[in-house]
């Protein structure tokens, strides 16, 4: 009777890395995983991310395996004799600091240049785009005919943004109240909007497509609804697109209106 | 011998009881409400953060719902907050996230660990018969009740409580016109953080005093049981850390009614209305508070990985594995703890370049909390498992805390963070380590040391019911959520099912919820075995787990002053299996005479 406690105890121990890993296995397959990524520099985000997968995934199934094996083997009922008296080993702890160290330390290096990549060298080159967040909307603002920003032939849009497949793009980003975060799922993009920062943010779309923009920063009651859609489309069709929006606004705005916020 | 231990009848060391009290009104309030001993203040704490517990528990319910069946009408808990007929409106929604999350840390993990198990632990585990500061002591309990009554009034005030998440990130916070919950609901937020911080900075200075003054005979710092040791460096951690948070708490009710705009950028439009004073940063506000509340993340959870080590090493009966390199681990835990806050502003705008620095520390930061895991297994390894409630739970934090540090790992790379951050990876990460972690560690210390409290034991076969439950339950809650986060699932969104990329989820959302529901009913069997036992448990003798440290020594409940003979200490708190002992276990206060009869070549084999 003690001993099946020991049993049943020890394998529910044993539940914990086998359906760890059996959930993480199944994900992919029933579409709860990574959404696909279309942009140039998302497989170095999801390399390192399955690399660190493995990595952890290995540490987890070894401790966890060890866990059950020592609750298994060590239970009171089965156990001959008593514990084994000791305080420890300097050995064994020199090992388990200094090989967890090398590896995180190596882990720390080798994902720095992605993070550079991503966030901190940035294409020169004028904004394609100025995204300004603002509860609960994105408002967008394009450079008119002048390719620059802020002159009186900006192109003003809202929650529907269009860019380039292939190029890089560079998206100025502001935010008019609170904060919020532009987050691209498929692009594996976010970055916070920080009321009185400019804030660019860049990124290369290797296919057309129509995808999610969320917000990810809680900006208020109706944070939930923040949503906008992006569109990577061919440089021609983008300028096409470009010159109907701009003309539309032409056609609505009495006179060449005053420059919005 | 070993029964030397407990002198008969040696009343001598305490002072002569006080005098019979004529007013039994004024000597009920001193001795159960305004009491200054530490064990009744520890207690205190303890109702009212599993109060509170309750509470913040069934706020999390709420969440649960609307995530799972957005828009929905609420089910019982609908009609307390009836608006549209049961249905919760978004505003709504953002307040209970942000009301659970803050009951959660501020009232139920940093008071019970600290408050309760601080309190009622150390004296008696030093071997002290009180607290060095008792007044104080008595007033960092009541100095909670001010932050009860602001939180929970913040319900019922104008625009509700705050609704600005428990990180407050201004300006959604210092804008009342951003959030109906940034009014009154806010500015009560404030104070009652306040009053938290007040209480917690007196138990500090009290927890640091009474450790390092006030220690029995022959207990020095490396004869500490791991718990005392998590205890003291909680309380640095809270004594360096807390005025930076009191101090960023009073600017931003600055902000909200002076106009000092420290948090206030320049320009700010809310609502097409100007507002603010302009000049100040909102990003100053997160460095604050992340300077405070990473460390605090520690302050939740040390105390937990301390009483873990002495629960295990009891049900293991052996000496627990690596005592210098656990507590040099807690000790690199803390020092590195405050140079990592970056870690929650990767994305925030912070200068990227500053972003790798933090990303190195707190890479670094999981080191100290690998070697800990692995000298918990060390501890196991040749054992004889006892498989006791508490010791049922004190196994499951360490295998659910390996799931939390390793999902560390993932977020702490910083690449992988912008797509993880503000997505349900990282609600995952912080429930294995604080509900899969540290409350199950608090599960741990409640079976263990409930003898202590009040004299019986609770009843195991309910318990090991109650463990199973909630072991089942919040696994099948909480590591979904690492699936989810995967996808990108964004946190704090009353409804994500509108956005392509997440409209399939609702169903694994559901599953998530339902067991949800399963965990906090499963509570219920703990609350009727607490209360029951407390009244008709088996009676518990002074040490009914064969332990080592000294408040086993002690009568259970130990009455006024603790001790009845003044301990003295001999020896550290694991020595368990001592070879050539007849008995499985030494006390810290066994006299050393038993010690000879161990032949030295028993020990060396
Ligand atoms: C192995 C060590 C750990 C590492 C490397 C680590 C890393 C991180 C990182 C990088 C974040 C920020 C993620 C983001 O927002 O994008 C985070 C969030 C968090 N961590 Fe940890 N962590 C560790 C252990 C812990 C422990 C022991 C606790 C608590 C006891 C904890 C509690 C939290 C909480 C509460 C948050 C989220 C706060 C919020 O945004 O609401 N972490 N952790
Ligand atoms: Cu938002
Ligand atoms: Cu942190």
């Amino acid at each position: 009777m003690k001993r099946f406690a020991g049993i049943f105890w020890s394998l529910l121990f044993l539940a914990v890395p086998v359906l760890g890993v059996a959930v993480f296995a199944v994900a992919p397959s029933i579409d709860v995983w990574l959404p696909k990524d279309v942009s140039e520099h998302g497989s170095q985000i999801d390399g390192l991310f399955y690399f660190i997968l493995a990595l952890t995934g290995v540490v987890f199934i070894a401790t966890e395996l060890l866990l059950f094996w020592f609750i298994w083997k060590y239970d009171e009922s089965i156990a001959k004799g008593p514990a084994t008296y000791i305080h420890g080993s300097h050995t064994l702890e020199v090992v388990w600091t200094i090989i967890p160290a090398v590896v995180l330390l190596f882990l720390a290096i080798y994902q720095m240049n992605t993070w550079a990549d991503v966030k901190m060298r940035r294409p020169v080159m004028a904004p394609t785009v100025e995204v300004v967040a603002r509860q609960f909307e994105w408002r967008l603002r394009y450079p008119g005919r002048d390719g620059q920003l802020g002159t009186p032939d900006d192109l003003f849009l809202v929650n529907d943004l269009h860019l380039p497949v292939d190029e890089d793009v560079l998206v100025q980003l502001k935010s008019m109240d609170v904060l919020h975060s532009f987050f691209l799922p498929n692009l594996r993009v976010k970055q916070d909007a920080v009321p009185g920062m400019k804030i660019p943010v860049w990124f290369k779309a290797k296919e057309t497509g129509e995808y999610d923009l969320v917000c990810a920063e809680l900006c208020g009651w109706g944070h939930y609804k923040m949503k906008g859609r992006v569109t990577f489309v061919t440089r021609p069709e983008f300028d096409a697109w470009l010159e109907r929006m701009y003309l539309e606004q032409e056609a609505t705005q009495p006179e060449n209106g005053e420059a919005m916020p | 011998m070993s029964t030397a231990t407990i002198p008969a009848g040696a009343p001598a060391t305490l002072p002569s009881k006080p005098a019979p009290r004529s007013r039994p009104v004024a000597a009920f309030l001193s001795t159960y409400v305004f009491s200054k001993d530490h064990k009744v203040i520890g207690l205190q704490f303890l109702f009212s953060t599993l109060l509170w517990f309750l509470i913040g528990g069934l706020l999390a319910l709420a969440v649960r719902w609307q995530v799972a069946w957005p828009w929905s009408d609420v089910p019982v808990l609908g009609k307390l907050f009836a608006q549209e007929g049961g249905q919760m409106s978004p505003e709504f929604y953002t307040m209970l996230f942000t009301m659970h999350a803050t009951v959660m840390i501020f009232l139920v993990i940093i008071p019970i660990l600290a408050g309760a198990f601080g309190n009622f632990l150390i004296p008696l585990m030093i071997g002290a018969d009180d607290m060095a500061f008792p007044t104080l002591n008595m007033l960092s309990y009541w100095f909670m009740w001010p932050a009860f009554i602001a939180f929970g009034a913040s319900f019922f005030v104008e625009g509700g409580a705050a609704a600005g998440g428990w990180t407050s990130y201004p300006p959604l916070s210092t804008n009342p016109a951003s959030s109906p919950g940034s009014g009154m609901g806010q500015t009560l937020w404030l104070v009652g953080l306040t009053f938290v911080g007040v209480s917690s900075m007196l138990g500090s200075v009290n927890y640091m005093t009474t450790i390092i003054l006030m220690r029995a005979p022959g207990m020095t710092m490396f004869r500490l049981p791991m718990t005392i040791w998590a205890m003291f460096i909680t309380a640095v951690l809270q004594a360096f850390a807390l005025p930076v948070l009191t101090a960023a708490g009073f600017m931003q009710l600055g902000d909200r009614m002076l106009g000092t705009g420290f948090f206030s950028p320049e320009g700010n439009v809310v609502n097409n209305a100007m507002v603010g004073a302009g000049g100040g940063q909102p990003l100053l506000w997160q460095h604050l508070f992340w300077f405070y509340s990473h460390p605090a993340v520690y302050i939740m959870i040390l105390p937990a990985m301390g009483m873990v080590s002495d629960i295990m090493t009891t049900f293991a009966r052996k000496p627990l594995f690596g005592y210098r390199p656990m507590v040099y681990s807690i000790a690199g835990i803390a020092g590195l703890g405050f140079i990592v806050w970056g870690h929650h502003m990767f994305m925030s705008g912070m200068n990227p370049a500053l972003g790798i620095t933090f990303m190195v520390s707190t890479i670094m930061i999981a080191l100290p909390s690998a070697v800990k895991t692995f000298n918990w297994l060390g501890t196991l390894w040749g054992g004889r498992i006892q498989f006791t409630t508490a010791m049922l739970f004190a196994m499951s934090f360490v295998s659910m805390f390996i799931i939390g540090g390793l999902s560390g790992i993932f977020m702490a790379a910083t690449p992988v963070d912008i797509f993880i951050h503000d997505t349900y990876f990282i609600v995952a990460h912080f429930h294995y380590v604080l509900f899969a972690g540290t409350a199950m560690g608090v599960w741990a210390g409640i079976y263990y040391w409930f003898p202590k409290m009040f004299g019986r034991t609770m009843n195991e076969f309910w318990g090991k019911v109650h463990f199973f439950l909630t072991f089942v339950f919040l696994n099948g809650t909480f590591f979904t959520m690492h699936i989810l986060g995967a996808v990108g699932f964004p946190r704090r969104l009353a409804d994500a099912y509108h956005y392509e990329t997440f409209h399939h989820l609702q169903p694994m959302n559901a599953f998530m919820t339902w067991c949800a529901i399963g965990m906090v009913a499963s509570q219920a069997i703990f609350a009727v075995n607490f209360f029951w036992s407390m009244f008709f448990g088996p009676v518990a003798g002074r040490n009914p787990w064969n332990a080592n440290t000294l408040e086993w020594t002690a009568p259970s409940p130990p009455g006024h002053g603790n001790f009845d003979f003044q301990p003295v200490v001999h020896r550290g708190p694991y020595e368990f299996s001592v070879p050539g002992m007849e008995k499985d276990h030494l006390m810290q206060t066994d006299p050393p005479v038993a010690m000879p009869a161990v032949a030295h070549p028993a020990m060396a084999h």
